[in-house]
């Protein structure tokens, strides 16, 4: 089901909720895509949710953050996190943070992804 | 052998958030003359972004004040940035480039934007000082590939 809650674009399946994050992801929006996303997770409570990079431009160290932030909050409410499509760029960042160690990052075929 | 300055730019902007895109840009749009993989640019981009950002959020903190973001090619295909700031300072410089270090946990940083420039360019030096505001100096020796013309 393909819907838009304040702008975030998410599909919901079954209890997964996948998150497709956009354009750059930097200090000055960080905040509101984290505050739209932890709304979305407190309101609908998924089992999983999967934060989908495949269509973020830019991300510096405040995406980071927004992702490690997300996992906290993630682990707080006992979902399961997981990050999806980084682009190289996104994952030299990940990896020099040692992300991969606490998240599971998943490189998800196009021709497998639900499109919308 | 010193190399000669082929180009240069001085930008000032007020330390609102909204630069952080602007800046960025700026410096992509400065490098292209170089003719930069897209890995050298998307490196540049997000060194340039950490810095602005780290005067926005940190020297500046709540304050309004003026960023610089000075750039450089010379003819060794070197390019070099100086982001400036006349805020707080650091007290301390080593420990503030140290992996995870960070004064503000509570907005979800991560303290990794020194290590993240350190990673995507050949230098970066740091002078800084309480009171005295921050000045970072990064530098960046873009390649020469043969490329084909479209
Ligand atoms: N321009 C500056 N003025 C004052 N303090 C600074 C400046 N730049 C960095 N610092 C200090 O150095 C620390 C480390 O900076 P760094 O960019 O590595 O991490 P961060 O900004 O805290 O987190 P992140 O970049 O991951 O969001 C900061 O927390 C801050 O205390
Ligand atoms: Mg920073």
């Amino acid at each position: 089901m393909l819907e838009y809650e304040n702008a975030l674009k998410c599909i919901t399946s079954g209890k997964c909720l996948t998150v497709y994050l956009e354009g750059d992801i930097d200090h000055h929006n960080a905040r509101t895509v984290r505050s739209r996303i932890d709304t979305k997770i407190y309101i609908q409570r998924p089992e999983e949710l999967i934060l989908d990079l495949s269509r973020v431009n830019f991300m510096d160290s405040s995406g980071l953050g927004l992702i490690l932030g997300r996992y906290t909050k993630a682990v707080e409410l006992g979902i399961l996190f997981k990050v999806a499509n980084p682009s190289p760029q996104i994952r030299k960042i990940l990896d020099l943070a040692g992300t991969e160690r606490l998240i599971k990052i998943e490189n998800i075929p196009l021709r497998e992804q639900r499109m919308y | 052998m010193k190399s000669t300055v082929v180009n240069e730019v001085r930008l000032a902007f007020p330390s609102v958030s909204a630069n952080e895109a602007f800046a960025r840009s700026a410096a992509a749009s400065f490098c292209a003359q170089l003719n930069p993989t897209f890995d050298e640019l998307s490196d540049i981009k997000c060194a340039v972004s950490e810095a602005v950002t780290n005067a926005i959020v940190h020297g500046y903190r709540d304050a309004l004040g003026e960023v610089q973001l000075s750039m450089k090619i010379t003819d060794d295909r070197v390019f070099r940035a100086e982001i400036k700031d006349k805020g707080c300072g650091i007290s301390d410089v080593e420990e503030a480039m140290r992996p995870l270090f960070t004064t503000d946990p509570e907005n979800e940083r991560s303290g990794m934007g020194f290590t993240i420039i350190e990673n995507f360019m050949d230098s970066l030096r740091v002078v800084s000082a309480p009171g005295k505001g921050t000045r970072v100096i990064i530098t960046k020796k873009l390649s020469m590939l043969p490329r084909v013309k479209g």
